[in-house]
Order: C-alpha cells, then sequence, then structure tokens
C-alpha cells in the first residue's frame, strides 16, 4: 500500500508515493530525483547518504521515507545557489579533498552542520564528528584540512 | 507491512499488541534488521508522533528521557549531563554524528544487545523503565528489561515509554567506560558502569557497579559495590573491587575479544570508572 507524504525539502514542498518500507534516502532518490545523496552501505556505517532532518545530521538510508511527513529535510542539492558555491564546497576543491567524489556530498552535508555549530573547530573535533564519513580515496587529511580552511575563511568573512 | 505514526502511548500499545508489530524509534537498529532480513515486521509503530516522547522533563526529582529521544539531544541537556555523566558517557558512544540523531537509550535497552553501551551506564545510574502495555503501566529498573541477546521481558504490546533517572544525593559520581580495539565507531569488548555517592568526608556510603559486553545481559555484582562502600577507595579497595569484576564476569570468546581478556580487562575498567566517578563526586 503507497502512502503519500507531504514534507519539506532544501526549503520547498515536496510530496511522494512511497512503500512503507521505502527509506528517505531511496526516496529522495527515485521519487524526488535528488541523486546527489548517495548509497554507500546502506546500514549506517558510512555517512555517504547524510542530510539534515529537522536540524539533526542522520543518514537518511536509517530514515523511513514515511517518517518525513510534516518534517524538513536539507540535502547537498540545498548547498550551492546555482553555480555559486559555498566556501565550504570551494575548499574541498582547492584542497583536493575528494577523488571518485561518492563520499562528498556526504562529507559535506555533515562538515555543514558542524560548522553551523561550532565556527572554530579544533582538528579532533573535526575527525570525532565526521567520524561517520568514510572516504576510501583521500586517507582524510585532505579532507580535514579543507573543513578546517573553510572554518578559518568563514570566521575571517563573518568578522570583516 | 503497514506504517503507523499513532499519537498516543495507548495507541501505540494497541498496535505493539497485533501480529509481526515492532517499536520504532530511531530506527539504526530496526532498519539494519530489516534491511538484512533478520526481521519483517507487519507493522511499524513509529513513537516519534507521541507527544512527550521526544522530550527530556525535569522535575523535582527526577529526570524523565522520552523514548524517542536521540543521544545527540542528551549530549546538549546540561543539567542531565552535570547529574549524570555517567548516562552520557555511555550514550555518547553509540555509533557516528549521525547515529547520534537518531538510536535513543530506550531504543538501545529494547535491542538487548549484551554490549549495548547506554544500558551499563544507565543501571548504574539507578534508572528506572516506563513501560506501558494494554493493561497500563509498571516501572522497573532497566536492568530487568533485556533477559538475554535480542530478547527483553517486555510481554506483547508492552514499549518503554521513558528512562527515569531519579535526582543525585550530594557528592554523587558516575563514570562509564568500556574497551574497544578502535577509538570511535566499535562495539564493547567490555564494558562498566558505576555510580557512588561520598560522604563529607570522602568514603564512599552507596555504589552501584554494573558489567557490560561480558555475559548475555549486564551483570551486576554485589561484591564489587561492598569493595567500595565504607572506604575511601583506597588501592586495597579498588583492588577489591576489580577482582569481584573480574570474578562475575561470565564472557564467551568472540572475534572482539577472548574470554581471558575480557575476564581481566573488566577488572581494569572498573577501577578506573570507580576513580572517574570519585573526581566527578568531589566535583572535580
Amino acid at each position: 500500500m503507497a502512502l503519500h507524504v507531504k514534507t519539506n525539502v532544501n526549503g520547498d514542498a515536496a510530496e511522494f508515493l512511497c512503500e512503507p518500507d521505502e527509506t528517505l534516502l531511496d526516496a529522495l532518490r527515485d521519487r524526488l530525483g535528488l541523486t546527489g545523496t548517495k548509497e554507500g552501505c546502506g546500514t549506517g556505517d558510512c555517512g555517504a547518504c547524510s542530510v539534515i532532518l529537522d536540524g539533526r545530521l542522520v543518514c537518511s538510508c536509517l530514515v523511513l521515507a514515511a517518517e518525513a511527513e510534516g518534517r524538513s529535510v536539507r540535502t547537498i542539492e540545498g548547498m550551492a545557489k546555482g553555480d555559486e558555491l559555498t566556501t565550504l564546497q570551494r575548499k574541498f576543491l582547492e584542497h583536493a579533498a575528494l577523488q571518485c567524489g561518492v563520499c562528498t556530498p556526504g562529507f559535506l552535508v555533515a562538515a555543514e552542520e558542524l560548522l553551523r555549530r561550532n565556527d572554530n573547530p579544533t582538528e579532533e573535533q573535526v575527525r570525532y564528528w565526521l567520524a561517520g564519513n568514510l572516504c576510501r580515496c583521500t586517507g582524510y587529511d585532505k579532507i580535514v584540512r579543507a573543513v578546517l580552511d573553510a572554518a578559518k575563511d568563514m570566521r575571517e568573512h563573518a568578522h570583516a | 507491512m503497514r506504517f503507523e505514526s499513532p499519537s498516543t502511548v495507548a495507541a501505540a500499545a494497541a498496535l505493539l499488541a497485533e501480529p509481526g508489530a515492532r517499536a520504532l524509534a530511531g530506527g539504526s537498529d530496526l532498519l539494519v534488521q530489516m534491511k538484512s532480513g533478520m526481521v519483517q515486521p507487519a507493522v511499524i509503530v513509529d513513537l516519534k508522533r507521541i507527544a512527550g516522547l521526544g522530550e527530556i522533563r525535569e522535575t523535582p526529582d527526577a529526570f524523565i528521557i522520552g523514548a524517542a529521544v536521540p543521544g545527540a539531544a542528551l549530549r546538549e541537556a546540561k543539567a542531565l549531563r552535570k547529574a549524570w555523566p555517567g548516562l552520557v558517557d555511555g550514550s555518547k558512544l553509540i555509533g557516528s554524528t549521525q547515529i547520534q540523531g537518531r538510536a535513543t537509550v530506550a531504543g538501545n535497552l529494547c535491542n538487548a544487545s549484551p554490549a549495548a553501551d547506554s544500558v551499563p551506564a544507565m543501571a548504574a545510574c539507578g534508572a528506572m523503565a516506563v513501560v506501558t502495555g494494554p493493561n497500563g503501566s509498571r516501572t522497573v529498573p532497566v536492568e530487568d528489561i533485556p533477559v538475554g541477546p535480542g530478547r527483553t521481558s517486555l510481554a506483547k504490546g508492552e514499549l518503554v515509554e521513558a528512562i527515569r533517572l531519579p535526582k543525585p544525593p550530594p557528592r554523587t559520581g558516575s563514570a562509564y567506560l568500556r574497551f574497544t580495539p578502535r577509538t570511535e565507531m566499535d562495539i564493547a569488548v567490555a564494558s562498566v558502569g558505576i555510580a557512588l555517592s561520598l560522604d563529607a568526608d570522602g568514603t564512599v556510603t552507596a555504589a552501584k557497579v554494573v558489567l557490560g559486553a561480558v555475559g548475555p545481559k549486564v551483570i551486576i555484582p554485589e561484591a564489587a559495590a561492598r569493595a567500595l562502600i565504607g572506604t575511601r577507595a583506597d588501592a586495597a579497595a579498588l583492588d577489591a573491587l576489580a577482582a569481584a569484576c573480574s570474578a562475575a564476569a561470565t564472557p564467551i570468546d568472540d572475534k572482539r575479544g577472548t574470554k581471558e581478556f575480557r575476564i581481566r580487562v573488566v577488572g581494569v575498567l572498573a577501577r578506573r570508572a570507580a576513580e572517574k566517578a570519585i573526581e566527578r563526586a568531589k566535583g572535580k
């Protein structure tokens, strides 16, 4: 029996039909065409499917699509304004913080949420916050440097 | 499969009495079990639309943590963290930031894993589970909910709607420590939760010691608490505590650790957790 779900995605009203056991990840990708959110493990271990659900960073593979009724979801598609990348996104490019790119949307969503809560994180705080995001290419150092540099840049611009 | 999101605990209990019904709080265990084919629920009962279950309430004598409160919210609850840091020690070790955004301590309890991090931690703090079912409510110590790996004492239709923690007496400290091969994203090989209270001279007046991951469910060795009570937790008392914990442990060998290692390390963890709890009781 298909369920009719009305929710909000990246600030816009969205609705879709889904199966009761369908995940939010599958609904975002297959029902709404928002394929920026990636599936890695499908069991909440890798963070590739990270989204913000009502202000909390979650793995969308561990959320049922039906749970999104009346909630607000933020995905990677809500980050850049058209062609204009955010500071965090630019820093990922500058620091070469990606290779294959499958983990990148998850890292960006997770790191943006960290910087929203803490504009001056230590390297240790960045590493712990991102411990649930796995990357098999970069060895993490470039990602951590990109996040720290983005934080620095954003602080300087906030004070300018 | 049906998806239901009742708005009252009574409606949730009625749905959970149906054949094949499963409660959904954070979903970090249930969805993984569904995906692997381990469980195929006929009805999923989402608890997160029930008023109050997403909140931490503070009354004059207790904290009441609703069944839908995620670990991240526990870490943000300053008064609770100050009163029972040992509980937060345990809950914050469960999974990643993403898992913390969803997983609940009530769910961790009802999943009944012997290695659950929040269970020894909250049991040490004297946490009670508020259980509601078709025949009304009852309140039981959290350690009475899991009865073995993946099995609970909950009757058909019953759910844990909240975890109730008493306000601590003065000079009370609590701590939870676990051993894992990795620093993060791992499952306890052995763990210890301790809560204790001191008198004005620093003598231990009350203690509860709870062992995790060294038996089919948590172990609460009375001899371990007795080793601390009446002492100032000096070297001899800590030796006796460690020995009592090792003696009470009944672990298995598995890929995460041997029986011998677990028996030894649970004593070491108990000693360190006691030292940390005492520092906290002294307000350090």
